[in-house]
């Protein structure tokens, strides 16, 4: 941790959501500093994902409150929350698969920019400048990734792309919305072992260069362990363990919620 | 889509659209092999289909307008009209509806509405109903934002709804137009089933385009610009946002586009653009009447963009012209009736070409043909010579040698008009036959249901345009869908990967 006393950036609290009567996330409180990896690891069902359904504006929450920066985002529509600075890649790739790989990226910069379709079609200077900014701004976000996302590839569509380039690219999309904060549904889900050790990199990479806060699911505890500044276990929509990844790791309640009560679990 | 390999000797060039057709979908066989072994195929259609992705959009728009401009200058004004100018009508139209379908992907049924919307406006503004003969560069505006507002409307109360529910909202709209249109009629505005007639000519500074070869170039210059504009849309943020959502709304929204107002912002400008073409409709046929923009004219527009390839401009210009160029050579009046035979016999042999290999298409030409002479010298033979004694009805002799073409003149006991029937359920049946039946024994069943789509051709579809019209843009549709599902000129697109 660093020296400075830590900022919150993103709050939530007591936030709770329920699909007909099934609590799936239950007066959760939660927070991640600036500059901070901060993991959720839960089994399956735990409402991981709901959890950053309901961070994006996807859900609304049915109590609780959502601060950004002091800000409550309850109630917001997803892109504006987008547009405070919420950024979120998809645990089941959502990439738009038609358009070419540049024009993804290029795409995720509509909110920070203004040109409507008039000046477009007149193809005026206005047009040409913030053009050329966003095709500059996808370039950059694409080099982040070294080699995989450049040259021929930018004009190839989404759809041609490897799974492993597919994580990446949803990845570089979510950074063209100028973020203050990414949140990444397991990144490493379906990565062979050199991805996976790759994207373990990338995440610190992300926030130690890219300067991004990041709150990351993941299944995978090697990752987990690789990345996280703190760790939260989630299970049943409630926060069951908090802190290193030790800790976490040997709570008991942790445990069980993995692999079943004591009486029952052979180890 | 399984897996991609990596793939270093890429050249930097991107490769052409892929193309899933029966090539790449074989079992067992990886797709990227499939696509490459598209890549270097060396067949004709694979050749043209290249060469048509690898020209630059400002060229194919180049050749387009190159041959357009010529045009008038080697057909008759006749033919300019129907050939030149409606396809440039229904080019303009389906340039719009590619805004809505092919970038924003919504299906909306009710497009035809806008563009009487926009030929109402016009006809109330310049034409003797109200004593009005405001000039066009006043009511053209006037009637585009009408029918913008009616999309903006629509568009607003009914942006949550998706897909088909979409489509159904929209459906609605249209037919409610055609009966507000034509039955409800209030304060007798719209003139009811009679329409407005005496519509002005489109006048431009006093100068009145009404020649056939002013009107022709006035549209050419018009879908050239929306031509242009539509591409420059869809290469700008916003055509990126619309086709986001296209893919994908839920992503889209977490990426910071709104998805509801780039949605309506698409069915604003197509409707402007539908409202921009009523006008040079209703100038053109100096009258709005309600039946022209009612769902017969929306399926042709459809046909002309499902036809050309969603989403591609100059796919919707072929298909336009297509379309058109098929429907007015089926028209019963037309002054060109070996072209509508040929237009039959060639679609024919197309779709018969579509066997493989090339020898089974061979042999099942070679047979019908066989076939038909043996009936006819059967019939020759057997029956009275009234039976074979008929003359075409699309004109011409030398088929009467082959096909069985009874006399209608004649009444010697056979009744003509239940030939046809026979002919034609019997069609049908051999048609489901043959669909049923695998191998050799399709072949086999292919000659006699081949001969007899000849003989309902030749007896009764010829004569009746505007069903066979229909009939045959379905068969056409339904050809092209099986071998390239994107159309024309258009891109295959991945639903689920």
């Amino acid at each position: 941790m660093e020296a400075t006393t830590p900022k919150p950036l993103l709050e939530l609290r007591g936030v709770s959501m329920a699909f007909g009567g099934l609590a799936v996330i239950d007066n959760l409180d939660l927070v991640v500093n600036e500059h901070e990896i901060v993991s959720v690891i839960g089994p399956n069902g735990a409402g991981k994902t709901t959890l950053f359904n309901l961070i994006t504006g996807l859900y609304r929450p049915e109590a609780g409150e959502i601060l950004l920066g002091g800000d409550n985002l309850v109630g917001l529509a997803p892109h504006t929350i987008t547009n405070r600075g919420i950024a979120r890649t998809f645990q089941t790739l959502r990439l738009f698969l038609n358009m070419s790989v540049i024009e993804n990226v290029m795409a995720a910069q509509y909110g920070h920019t203004k040109v409507d379709v008039v000046r477009s079609m007149l193809r005026t200077p206005g047009w040409r400048r913030e053009e050329k900014q966003i095709r500059a701004r996808a370039e950059e976000k694409l080099s982040f990734f070294g080699q995989r996302l450049m040259g021929y590839r930018w004009d190839q569509p989404a759809y041609s792309l490897s799974y492993a380039n597919r994580r990446r690219l949803e990845i570089a999309r979510a950074m063209a919305t100028q973020p203050r904060i990414l949140l990444l549904d397991e990144p490493a889900a379906g990565m062979n072992p050199v991805e996976t050790h790759e994207i373990t990199d990338l995440i610190s990479q992300l926030r130690d260069e890219g300067g991004y806060t990041i709150l990351v699911i993941e299944h995978d505890m090697h990752v987990v362990e690789g990345i996280s500044d703190r760790v939260v276990a989630l299970d049943h929509g409630v926060k069951i363990a908090e802190g290193s990844f030790e800790q976490v790791a040997t709570d008991p309640r942790v445990v069980e919620a993995y692999l079943g009560t004591k009486a029952t679990a052979t180890k | 889509m399984s897996e991609t390999p990596e793939h270093p000797e890429t050249p930097e060039a991107p490769p052409p659209a892929e193309t899933p057709d029966a090539q790449t979908s074989r079992i067992g066989v990886d797709s990227w092999v499939a696509e490459s072994e598209a890549r270097r195929s060396r067949t004709p259609a694979a050749l043209l289909s290249r060469g048509a992705a690898r020209t630059p959009d400002p060229l194919k728009l180049l050749v387009f307008v190159a041959f357009a401009v010529s045009l008038p200058f080697w057909t008759s004004s006749g033919d300019l009209f129907i050939f030149g100018t409606l396809t440039l009508i229904s080019a303009a139209l389906a340039l719009g509806l590619n805004v809505v379908v092919g970038f924003a992907g919504l299906l909306d049924l009710g497009y035809v509405a806008y563009a009487g919307v926009g030929a109402y406006t016009y006809a109330s503004l310049s034409s003797p109903r109200w004593h009005l003969h405001w000039p066009a560069l006043a009511t053209i505006p006037i009637a585009m934002a009408a029918a913008g507002l009616v999309g903006l409307l629509l568009g607003i109360s009914s942006r949550r709804l998706l897909g088909d529910y979409y489509a159904i909202v929209t459906l609605f709209f249209a037919q409610a137009f055609a009966s507000f249109t034509n039955v409800t009629n209030p304060g007798d505005i719209t003139g009811g089933p009679n329409g407005l007639p005496n519509v002005d000519p489109i006048t431009f500074f006093g100068h009145k385009l009404a020649s056939y070869n002013q009107q022709y170039y006035l549209i050419l210059a018009i879908v050239v610009i929306l031509a242009g504009a539509t591409y420059l849309a869809n290469m700008s943020r916003t055509g990126r946002a619309w086709r986001a959502q296209r893919d994908d709304p839920l992503a889209a929204q977490a990426m910071s586009i709104p998805v509801n107002r780039v949605k309506i912002l698409a069915a604003v400008m197509g409707a402007a653009i539908a409202g921009l073409c009523g006008t040079i409709f209703a100038a053109t046929y100096t009258a709005a009447v309600s039946t022209d923009y009612s769902v017969p004219f929306l399926i042709l527009i459809y046909a002309t963009v499902i036809l050309g390839g969603i989403g591609s401009i100059a796919g919707v210009l072929l298909g336009a012209a297509i379309i058109n160029c098929t429907l007015q050579f089926l028209a019963p009046q037309n002054d060109h009736p070996e072209v509508k035979r040929w237009l039959f016999y060639g679609t024919i042999i197309l779709l018969v070409a579509m066997l493989k290999p090339v020898w089974r298409s061979l042999l099942v030409l070679v047979a019908t043909i066989g076939f038909g002479f043996a009936v006819h010298a059967l019939a020759v033979a057997y029956a009275s010579h009234k039976w074979t004694s008929g003359v075409p009805s699309s004109g011409g002799s030398w088929i009467a040698h082959w096909a069985i073409i009874p006399n209608t003149d004649s009444f010697t006991g056979l009744n003509h008009g239940n030939f046809n029937n026979i002919v034609y359920i019997g069609l049908v049946v051999m048609v489901v036959i043959t669909a049923s039946l695998k191998g050799w024994w399709r072949m086999l069943a292919l000659v006699p249901t081949l001969y007899l789509t000849v003989l309902a051709w030749e007896n009764l579809l010829a004569a009746s345009g505007g069903i066979t019209a229909y009939l045959l843009f379905g068969v056409m549709l339904i050809a092209l869908m099986a071998k390239r599902p994107q159309g024309l000129f258009g891109e295959a697109r991945v639903e689920i990967v």
